[in-house]
Formats: structure tokens, sequence, C-alpha cells
């Protein structure tokens, strides 16, 4: 068992990594663990837990900006927003949902090293879009800043992008600020049902190049919609485009959008409770949470998503697209007999390769298949050894959450 | 500034000149490579034009076989080498070294693939901003960021200065709306970052290229995310009496929900000035112009355009107008687009400054700045992007006053760090290059750029790729390095343990 480290301030977790740099101790970095399944096991003998930095520290809705202390709870910073009609835009899943943890138990700082997003990925971008500053205490053990308050900063290398998506590997997260935008006033969501992956994937390349601004484009293979009771009604596939905005520009675009789509067959509406609903449900890629078996996030060109499943046929899986066809949740039956002992990682990985790039992540496996298979995908040598001179040169002793991302870095 | 210290030449490099010259033209032969004071004479300065320095030799490859090859030489033979997509920086970052090879981009000019329904296009670094617009406009779309050089500045620029404009408000910067890059590293290696689809996995090195300034690597392809263009655009012009009123209704907009595509603001001087150069019917009796730019589905923009007059009367507007057709719009929009030239007409030189603020800051930042107008005895117009406080003092002054220079820098500088003490940055667009690179303590302290230069190292361990610029302080890569470790016990006994 692994010993918790418990800082309460930045300062604390100045120390707790100067020691650890000093003695050479490997700490598992972590918020509230609600992402601990995601990458490859670490083990180290001492648990840097930031959870107990919580609080924000300036909110200023006029100013579209939030700080806060990096353990402090998403789900508080949520609720804080939407009493001022304001949001994260990047909308960040809740992997609690599939991997049967606690939902909304995420932190801010946690947002940062996974550089979350949602549906509206397409639009908005992600976590990494929308962070503007950090304070962090590296694995040298030193606390360095990066960033501001303001949109506008190109003042120095951007490292508040650098430790997005590094998952606890470069520095332990001891402050963030986020851009905030307004929340819509409103939204709706236009369904179409029964088309086959491809033409669904046209369809919604189509809705995403007009001028009705989609904020979130997915489509549901009928085994997919049918697990979710919004879509209960309809039956077959689903294909969902999401308007938002104010009242009469959602009515407007949503006439203009079934212009744009009139070939594609006959449409349904969500209202907003539904609409909220269901694309919360989308984002957290509940229709294959339940059970264990191992689930890929695959993210590729929109148009390439169907030639990747195409070239999958051999597998046994579950599937739904998100993002226009961009984002493939990807679930493996892992009892199948039929030569997935890798969670299919081989064949994915080249039918990714062979549909022009991209990357394929494992989001949920046991511990032992995460440390038989590389859950990140791996990179190129020249790029590789670059990411590797970068994190020696954040943590030359390879204290901070060792091998999380690939073996041995 | 003015005395600007730039890294120590390379005497053994600048004795190797011809050879280092004949060795470059075997690897980009014909034209490419450029050693004559005439012909190099044209890539001396950038757009921050009071610093001027002859490079060691040009060379302007055309493929990215010939990028890796040229930089692997460099580094092999431990040569500095200066990036340039079209050397419109203003704040020096393409200023070249007397001991570097000049690597100008400006022969990757072609728009390489366009994918409608990927919405992106990738294209050469040299390819100029709009030239991306420009080619895809026809389909209904275009490309978000536009800075006001927008006909001349690369792509490639873009990317190494993060470049934004009047809509990045609402459509983000250069680093929203890349999504790959091909590049080469100072070794010559050539890597991929990014491509069509959304999410990179590994560390986000794009998002560290993105606004380096030249100093961690060459790009030689971009893969821009490119949008469809909107339904329509309109314009209101707005006057108000006070720079406060004016503030307050930025607020009051973004308080609404309502994020404009554009929302930029000018004071009484800058007015004046494009006023009298454009003649676009800005009022001239007012402290403080705001143009609010909706854009989107004719549906939207009616029903925000209403909302929008409602709050600015509501703010003491002394004058509202709403554009009435895109000549308008467009008329609009010539007053402030023009206000760098129609400054420049008014005063010999000008120097333009290019700090971010907190919103809230401005009445505070514009009185201050008055103030110091008065110290130093110099004119100041503003131009503000007011959506993300992003400002822009042109400091008007004579260069052939002597001291006048040298008095704009100093109210520069002050201006900038005043923008750090209200809680911004001493760069909103523009870049640190030469030109900011000794203030960078105001905002930083050692450890901070320590751990910048530590990224440097990781990309470019002998600092050979554009060294001099960003950085105050070089520190050798082999002393970022070293630990200092105090070895011992546990040292928290506050710290709870588990």
């Amino acid at each position: 068992m692994s010993t918790i480290l418990k800082p309460e301030t930045a300062g604390g977790v100045l120390e707790t990594i100067a020691w650890a740099a000093g003695e050479e101790k490997p700490l598992e970095v972590r918020g509230r663990g609600t992402k601990a399944g995601i990458g490859r096991p670490v083990q180290a003998e001492y648990t840097l837990d930031l959870s107990a930095l919580t609080g924000v520290t300036l909110y200023e809705p006029d100013e579209l900006v939030l700080s806060a202390r990096a353990g402090t709870p998403l789900a508080e910073i949520e609720a804080l927003l939407l009493e001022n009609n304001q949001q994260l835009d990047f909308e960040p899943m809740d992997y609690g949902l599939i991997h049967g943890t606690e939902t909304g138990g995420g932190t801010i700082g946690g947002v940062l090293a996974a550089n979350l997003s949602g549906p509206r990925r397409l639009k908005a971008g992600a976590a990494r879009d929308h962070i503007l500053g950090v304070a962090a205490v590296s694995g040298r053990g030193e606390m360095f800043k990066s960033g501001g308050r303001v949109v506008k900063n190109v003042t120095g290398y951007d490292l508040s992008k650098g430790l997005a998506g590094s998952w606890g590997t470069l520095a332990a997260i001891t402050d963030v600020t986020f851009k905030v935008l307004p929340r819509a006033e409103t939204a709706a969501t236009v369904l179409v049902t029964g088309l086959d992956d491809r033409k669904a994937v046209d369809v919604m390349c189509a809705a995403m190049g007009s001028s009705c601004e989609i904020s979130a484009a997915a489509h549901l293979p009928a085994d997919a919609a049918g697990r979710l009771p919004e879509l209960a009604s309809a039956s077959g596939s689903v294909t969902a485009l999401r308007l938002e905005g104010f009242g009469p520009s959602v009515a407007y675009r949503k006439e203009a959008l079934k212009a744009v789509i009139a070939g594609a067959g006959s449409f349904e509406e969500l209202d907003v409770g539904a609409s909220e609903s269901l694309w919360r449900a989308i984002r957290d890629a509940a229709p294959l949470a339940e059970g264990a078996a191992p689930l890929w996030r695959v993210s590729v060109a929109p148009t390439a998503g169907p030639d990747v499943m195409a070239a999958l046929s051999s597998l046994s899986i579950r599937h739904f697209y998100d993002w226009s066809g961009g984002l493939i949740w990807l679930a493996v039956r892992d009892d199948a007999g039929d030569g997935t002992e890798d969670a299919g990682a081989e064949l994915i990985r080249a039918a990714v390769a062979a549909s022009g790039g991209g990357h394929a992540t494992l989001v949920r496996g046991s511990a032992a298949l995460r440390a038989a298979i590389p859950p990140f995908q791996p990179q190129e040598p020249a790029l590789a050894a670059l990411s590797k001179r970068l994190k020696d040169n954040f943590d030359p002793n390879g204290i901070l959450n060792p091998g999380r991302m690939v073996a041995g870095g | 500034m003015s005395g600007l210290a730039m890294p120590e030449p390379n005497a053994a490099v600048l004795g190797r000149r011809a050879e280092i010259a004949t060795a470059l033209r075997g690897i980009v032969p014909g034209e490419g490579v450029i050693d004559h004071p005439d012909g190099m004479r044209p890539f001396e300065s950038d757009g921050l034009t009071a610093y001027r320095q002859m490079p060691l030799v040009v060379v302007l490859p055309e493929t990215t076989e010939q990028v890796s090859r040229v930089l692997r030489y460099c580094h092999d033979n431990d040569i500095r080498v200066v990036p340039r997509g079209s050397g419109t920086s203003l704040s020096g970052g393409a200023l070249p070294l007397e001991d570097g090879v000049l690597l100008g981009l400006s022969k990757f000019n072609r728009v390489l693939e366009v994918d409608y329904e990927n919405r992106v296009a990738v294209v050469q670094p040299g390819v100029t901003n709009l030239n991306v617009t420009n080619t895809v406009q026809g389909n209904g779309f275009y490309y978000a960021p536009d800075p006001s050089s927008q006909i001349a500045c690369s792509i490639g620029g873009n990317v190494a200065e993060n470049a934004g404009g009047v809509h990045c408000l609402k459509y983000g910067l250069t680093a929203n709306n890349v999504l790959g890059v091909e590049m080469v590293l100072i070794t010559g290696e050539i890597i991929r970052l990014g491509g069509k689809h959304l999410d990179s996995e590994g560390y986000d090195l794009l998002g560290l290229m993105t606004g380096s300034e030249g100093l961690l690597g060459v790009v030689t392809e971009v893969t821009v995310r490119i949008l469809q263009s909107p339904e329509t655009a309109r314009a209101v012009l707005v006057g108000f009496p006070t720079s406060e009123d004016a503030g307050q209704c930025v607020a009051d907009i973004i308080g609404a929900g309502i994020i404009p595509g554009g929302m930029e603001m000018m004071d009484r001087p800058a007015i004046h000035a494009a006023e009298d150069y454009v003649h676009a019917g800005y009022p001239r009796d007012v402290e403080a112009l705001l143009i609010v730019e909706l854009d989107g589905p004719q549906g939207e923009v009616d029903d925000l355009l209403a909302r929008v007059e409602k709050i600015a009367g509501d703010n003491n507007a002394s004058t509202i107008r709403v554009s009435q057709d895109e000549t308008e719009r467009q008329l609009f929009w010539a007053g402030r687009k023009a206000a760098f030239p129609a400054v420049g007409r008014i005063s010999p030189d000008y120097y333009c400054m290019d700090g971010t603020i907190p919103r809230k800051q401005l009445p505070r930042v514009l009185a201050r700045t008055r103030e110091l107008s008065e110290k130093y005895d110099l004119r100041v117009a503003n131009v503000f992007h007011a959506g993300d406080g992003n400002l822009h003092p042109l400091i008007l002054y004579d260069a052939n006053i002597p001291g006048e220079l040298e008095r704009a820098e100093a109210f520069g500088a002050d201006i900038l760090k005043l923008c750090v003490e209200v809680g911004g940055v001493l760069t909103g667009e523009h870049g640190v290059g030469v030109e900011k690179r000794d203030l960078m303590p105001e905002m930083f302290n050692e450890d901070d750029l320590k751990q910048q230069q530590r990224v440097k190292c990781a990309f470019d361990e002998k600092h050979l790729l554009n060294p001099g610029k960003m950085f105050p302080v070089l520190h050798r890569c082999a002393e970022l390095g070293r630990m200092h470790v105090h070895k011992g016990q546990l040292p928290f006994p506050d710290i709870p343990r588990f």
C-alpha cells in the first residue's frame, strides 16, 4: 500500500516533491483518483494526493475568467458557473461512468492533466484551448507559473498547454486559470434515424459544413441507441445534431438545418431537457459504460471513422461516433476468443494508420492489460525521443507518475 | 532596448562564411542561397524596423528535405539559424544574427490540399494568412485568425507567433485553429504533430510550438481548421462620452451572454487620426468609439443587434449607428483597420505596443497612460481589442530628433509594466522577440524562465535556433539540467499522511 501524502498548500506540494526528488522516491500524482484506471499502472511507494488543494480563488464572470486550486472538484466549479449562466465551453467528460466509480468526482486539475473535452470539442476545442494559466511544481522540485488570466497572451512558451494531457508526468499542477463562456440560452437536437455509419457521417459532415453552427454531431448504431432512454422512441440507428444559442437563433437554424439534410430521412426533435440529458450520456460514453470490456477512444479525421470500423469487421465490438465521425468509442468483447488478447490494439491502430492517422487510447482495461499493451498511442521514434527529452527536462529523476504514459518514461 | 545586446557572434563561424555558403549551395541549388550584401539587404530587418542586422548568409529552401539538410548541417557545425516567414514581426522575431544563417520559408507557398468534408486545409508555411481564406471562400469557408498584417504575413509565422486578430474573441487564436504541423528539429529530424483529427495523444508539443517564436523548430507544413462563413455580418458603431462608459458597455454585452465576432475600441486621438485618413463617418466629439460586429445566421444577428443597441443606450452612448449594408460595414472597419497607417500620417514614426489587461482595468490604464504621455512629452493613441483586453497604444515620436526613440521605448516599457501590474501580460499577439525580451522578468521569476528554457533544451540543446529572442539571459542546458537537491527526512510534519 502506498503512503499517501496530502499537502494542503502549493508550498506543501513543493516541499513534498523537493524531498521526493532528492530521495529519488517515485510519486503517484493524483487528484481524486477518478481517472486512475487510465494509462499504464503506476507503482510508487508514495502517493501525492492533490485533492486537499481546494477553492475557487478568482471568478469574474464579466471578464470570463475563473481560477481555482487544482484539487477543486469540477462539480463545484460547474455549479458555480451555472449560477452565473456560464460554463466550461469544452464540455469536459466524466470518466466516472465507464469506470464504475463516483461520477462528478473529478478535479479541475485533472481536467487539464487529462485534457478533457466533450461533444462540443469539434466547435469549441478541449481543455487545452481554454486554459489561460497554471502554477505547478516540476519533478525537479521547483515551482513555476505560466500564462496568466487574459485570453490574448503570447508571453513566453505556453507551458499551460504543455501540461494539458500530461497525466501528471511533467509537473504537479497546483493552480489553474480557465476561460469561461456564457451558457447557451437554449438548445435543441435534431435526430435522423436509420442511417448506416457511412451515410450518417456524410450527413454530419454536410451539417457541420453548413452555416447552421452545429455544436455537436454524433451517430449511434442501433445497439448503442437502444441503450439510451432518451432515444427510447427511435428504432434503429440515431444520428443526432445539436444546435445551441439564443432562442430565435436556434429556431432559425433548426429550419435551415432541416433544409441542409432534407434527403437524409425522417426527423425527430428533442427539447432542451432531453437534449441535455442525451449529450451528457454521449459525452460520458454511456452506451458502452456497462461492464468491464476494454474500451477504446479513437480519434481520426471525421470521414475516416467508418473506414476504421470497416477495417475492424473481424473483431467482436460495439461502437458509436461523436465529433461528426472523428471520435469513435469502441468496446471490445474480451471473452470472444477471437485472438483479441491485446484487446484489438494491433488491429485498431493499424486501421487508424491506414485511414490517415490519428490515435487510439485504451481508456478502460484491466491493470494487466494496461501493463501489457501501450494504452496511449505509440509515437514515431523521433517524436518519442523528443517527448522523452521534454519529460527529462521537467522531471530528470523520473519521480512523477513514472511509466504512466510510456514504459520507462 | 536601443542598446540591444545579442549573443556574442561566433568568430569561427564568421571566418567560415564562404565555406558555409558553398556547403549550403550543395543543399539548395540555384538561387536559393544569397550571400551578396545587395541580395541580403531585404532580410536585414522585419516589422520592427528600429533594428537591423545583416545575416551571415540567406538560404531559401524549397523542400522539407532541404530544410532538414540545412538544419542538420548547421547543427553539426554549430551555426546559428534564424527562421523567417514574411518578415512582418513587430517584435523583431526574425531579426538576423551576424553569425547566423537566415532560413527563409517564402518558397513554401503552396496550398497542398483543401478537404471540405473534414473542414481542414493543408498548406505550406509561406502561404499568406489571407490566401488561405481566398482559396476556400468560393466554397463558403474562411480561416478565422485575421491579424491585421494578414495580406502579407505567413501561416508559418502565424504559428510561430500564435497570431490573433479581431476575430479571436469568438473564434480563438492560431493555437485554437491549427490541427497539425510537419516540422524539422535543429538536428534535421522531421516530425509530425497532430493532423486532420482533433485530439492528439502525448504531450501537447503542438501547443508548445505555437507561439514559440522560431526557437523550437522550423514548421514546413500546417493543417488548419477552416470554418463555414457566417451567413451574414453586421456592425454597430457606438460613441461614448467616456472610456468608462465604453468599458461598461463591453462588460454588459458579455454579461448578457453575447460573444461578438469582433469588438474593437479606439480612443479620441485614434478616432481623429482614422477619421481624417479614411472618412469612415466616425463621430469626432466622443472619448471612446466601439465597433461591435455580430456575425452568424440572419435570424441571430437581427436579434442580437437589437440587444446590443439596447445595452449601448443604457450605457450613455451618444451615437449608435448600425451598418445598413455590406459597404457600410466595411467602411466602419476601414477606419479601425487603417488606424496604424492613419497614426503614421500624423507623426514621422510611431511605436506600437501590445499589452493585454483584464478589461475592467482599461480606464485605470488609459488614465495612467495619459500621465505617462505628459511625463515623456510624447503623444499616444490607443486602439484596443476590447473583447479580449489586448491594448495597442501607439506612441508617436520622431526618430530624427535625438533621444525621442529612447524616450518612446522607455514610455512603452512603462506601459507594459503597468499592464503586468494590473494583472495583464507583456504581449497579447506580437510576441516577445527582441523587443520585450528584457522585460520578461517583470512577469516571470527566475524559476519560471528557467523552466521555459528547459523546454527549449528538449528541442534545441545547443541554443542554435533563433538565440537572443524571448529570453533575457541564456542559460546553458547543462547548467539548467543540474539538480539542486537537499536530501533528508520527509520535511513536512504538517502534512497529513495516511
